[in-house]
């Protein structure tokens, strides 16, 4: 059971945490450049901006499920096996993820960018 | 890009390698947790270093949000896997710990990664000025682009 309760961990992983990021992606780009919201209107402001975000409030939700996979993962498997292969596979289905619900123009530059840094997340395991 | 930015971009990098590093060593103290007791999962963040690491993990997550203000998701995410990189030579030049070839083609790997997203554009979203409110009418409309091509 192990090693199935690993791989549920990581597949739960990988699907929480794009969701999560896609979904806190949306909300910090409605929220608009922080900094700059805090310069203007004060640390607060972006603050209750952020937070009451729908998106942020779903996303926050999903990144909670991915966590506690995280955890659950690590009672069962090896960081070594479930780090590297959850954020490496996250790596690819976010570039789609990003591309097709955030219109972020997913160049040839970055598909490179995904694989390679998935691939070498995916060597470091080893 | 500035400079507070791109420190913002290091955060990313140690907080969330620093954090991972100190989950993972206080769930090796807390042990394996059965399906049917994930409540314990709950208890977990008793142990110091599950605390210590979900503290640092906040900076992350604090970081993180600020650099997505701002940036790409496919931008900011390469950043994160620097942490890997980060830890790596931690182990070799603090802790002398052998790494091994794999190890540093991996390094090569993601840095040559990072490198060629950072060398471009931080923002992309120009396809449409109005981002869409809410996730249903993006996954609408994400479908129907899917089925045009």
């Amino acid at each position: 059971m192990k090693h199935a309760y690993t791989w549920a961990a990581i597949w739960a992983i990988i699907v929480a945490s794009t969701a999560g990021d896609v979904l806190l992606a949306r909300a910090m780009k409605q929220v608009g450049d922080v900094g700059e919201l805090r310069r203007r209107r004060g640390l607060l402001v972006v603050i209750a901006n952020t937070i009451r975000n729908p998106n942020f409030i779903l996303g926050v939700a999903a990144m909670a499920v991915a966590f506690y996979s995280l955890l659950f993962g690590l009672s069962w498997g090896d960081v070594s096996l479930i780090a590297p292969a959850s954020a490496s596979l996250t790596f690819v289905a976010n570039a789609f993820a990003a591309k097709l619900f955030l219109h972020e123009k997913v160049d040839r530059r970055r598909w490179m960018a995904a694989l390679l840094v998935a691939g070498g997340v995916c060597l470091m395991a080893l | 890009m500035t400079l507070r930015k791109y420190l913002v971009l290091a955060g990313v990098t140690v907080f969330g390698a620093a954090g991972d590093a100190m989950l993972s060593r206080g769930m090796k103290e807390v042990g394996n947790i059965a399906p049917h007791h994930v409540s314990e999962l709950i208890l977990a963040i008793l142990n110091p270093w599950v605390a210590i690491g979900v503290l640092l993990l906040l900076a992350f997550f604090a970081s993180y949000m600020t650099a997505l203000s701002w940036a790409d998701l496919t931008y900011v995410l390469p950043a994160t896997s620097l942490g890997y990189v980060v830890l790596a030579l931690v182990a070799k030049f603090m802790l002398h710990e052998d790494v091994t070839t794999a190890r540093w083609l991996g390094i090569l790997m993601i840095s040559a990664g990072v490198g060629l997203v950072a060398g471009g554009p931080s923002k992309t979203e120009t396809e449409r000025s109005d981002p869409p409110a809410d996730m249903a009418e993006c996954v609408a409309e994400a479908a129907g682009r899917g089925v045009e091509g």
